[in-house]
């Protein structure tokens, strides 16, 4: 079946799209958006996080067709020029080690921030509740928690 | 395989009606696994996501009717007052991306005995609305649940709505897991109380077939509650009664061992949440009573 929805702004369009098909495999195999990881397969791992219309969802549990005519933002959407204020902070705070969970975690991330504008400021217990459907097998974490500090502490000096 | 995606409810009726063995997918976050990893390969998928009815919920006098695909993270920021014990049991389902898409309708339509939102649901007191091209009936919720992973629906038939009874009393939800986040129950409780009918209602998730009520601990309670006079006096309850109460609550477990847990656990487990969720409750109403200007029920 042929599959037709908004990446990143841009309408894009899948031909052949088997109908069992995750729109994970979409983005990556058919529209050359590698960004958003595909490991677990089973919603467990976070690291195809996107947002379906605003929404983070894990992309391998959606089927493709579901997101006909729909909205999808990945992580190739964040920093659209240079690297966005998340991606700035998760470099400056050492929050990417192997990297992928990366992708995940930063779409994760800016979903968070932006349901905490500035400026409020997610807790500590907000910051892992909003990133507990990530997981990350390098960090241990905390520089990922520190790297969200940054990117909300951040916003206030207009950055 | 064939994608159905149907503009709006009529069409998704009939659809499955002409398409019985068609399988219907709101948030896959239960099927797509499943197809993901090859242990099932639907002739049809039935896609729910445009049928605008589904997302919706209305909040009534005496029940909230609870549309089939409302997610999960929608219950938690906007149901915790009329529905507390639903809410609580959506905010442990696995994490924040499943909540934004997962809802009660693919929970009930899984049927898992670990579904999450079952115990709250058993507990509150629900119906499942469900609709066919012949028409729509309402299942108790007590009645849903078949059997491992099968329940009541005939092949014809879509879930539209819950009816889920509003809260007139505390209600709490407890789940044991390995972590918060991301964790299928290895096993589950959930109990409100009913002030208003003067009644317990409870339910067990994951240690047994099916989701169950604790009929024989609910009674018991109910008669030990009406004859110590505790709803009017708002006494705190002895904990010989919270004992009796949780062992009774694990005497309606029927589980097995498996990876998550042994049946000896879960059967433990069980009673240890049902007498601290009876505490929490009980307490959270005897403040309520303690506040209350009717004068009825002073602590």
């Amino acid at each position: 079946m042929r599959v037709t929805f908004t990446v990143n702004g841009r309408e894009q369009q899948a031909d052949d799209v088997w109908e069992g098909e995750s729109l994970l495999y979409v983005l990556r195999e058919r529209m050359g958006l590698p960004g958003s990881k595909n490991a677990c397969e089973q919603g467990e791992c976070g690291s195809c996080t996107v947002r379906l219309d605003g929404v983070p969802v894990c992309a391998c549990l959606v089927a493709a067709g579901q997101a006909e005519g729909r909205e999808v933002v990945t992580v190739e959407g964040l920093g659209q020029e240079g690297l966005s204020a998340v991606q700035q902070a998760f470099v400056d705070a050492g929050a990417v080690q192997c990297g992928f969970c990366t992708p995940g975690l930063l779409v994760a991330a800016d979903d968070l921030l932006e349901r905490f504008p500035w400026p409020t400021a997610p807790s500590d217990d907000d910051i892992r509740e909003g990133l507990s459907g990530n997981l990350c097998r390098c960090t241990g974490y905390e520089k990922i928690l520190d790297a969200v500090r940054l990117a909300a502490a951040r916003r206030g000096e207009g950055a | 395989m064939d994608f159905l995606r149907p503009a709006g409810w009529a069409e998704a009726l009939a659809a499955k009606a002409e398409h019985p063995a068609a399988v219907p997918i709101a948030g896959g976050t239960d099927l797509m696994v499943e197809i993901n990893f090859d242990h099932r390969r639907p002739e049809r998928l039935l896609d729910l996501n445009r049928v605008a009815e589904l997302q919706e919920w209305e909040v009534g006098a005496d029940t909230v009717r609870l549309g089939a695909s409302v997610p999960y993270a929608r219950i938690v920021a906007e149901l915790g007052g009329a529905l507390p014990g639903l809410a609580r049991a959506a905010h442990t389902v696995a994490s924040p991306q499943i909540r934004n898409r997962g809802g009660v309708g693919g929970n009930l339509g899984t049927a898992s005995p670990a579904g999450d939102a079952h115990p709250a649901l058993l507990a509150a007191g629900a119906e499942v609305e469900a609709e066919s091209v012949r028409g729509s009936r309402r299942i108790p919720v007590d009645e849903f649940f078949t059997g491992v992973k099968r329940n009541a629906l005939a092949p014809d038939e879509l879930i539209k709505w819950v009816h889920i009874k509003r809260a007139t009393g505390p209600q709490e939800f407890a789940k044991v897991g390995t972590r918060n986040a991301m964790v299928i129950a290895v096993c589950a409780f959930g109990i409100a109380l009913h002030p208003d009918t003067r009644t317990v209602r409870t339910g067990i998730g994951s240690a047994a077939p099916t989701p169950v009520r604790a009929a024989a601990a609910e009674e018991f309670l109910a008669a030990a509650l009406a004859e110590g006079g505790f709803w009017d006096s708002g006494r705190a309850l002895p904990p010989a009664l919270a004992g009796q109460f949780a062992e009774l609550a694990a005497g309606a477990c029927n589980p097995v061992d498996d990876v998550r847990g042994s049946a000896r656990y879960r059967r433990h487990a069980v009673g240890v949440m049902a007498r601290r969720t009876l505490g929490w409750t009980w307490e959270s109403y005897r403040r309520g009573a303690a506040g209350s200007t009717s004068g009825e029920g002073a602590a």
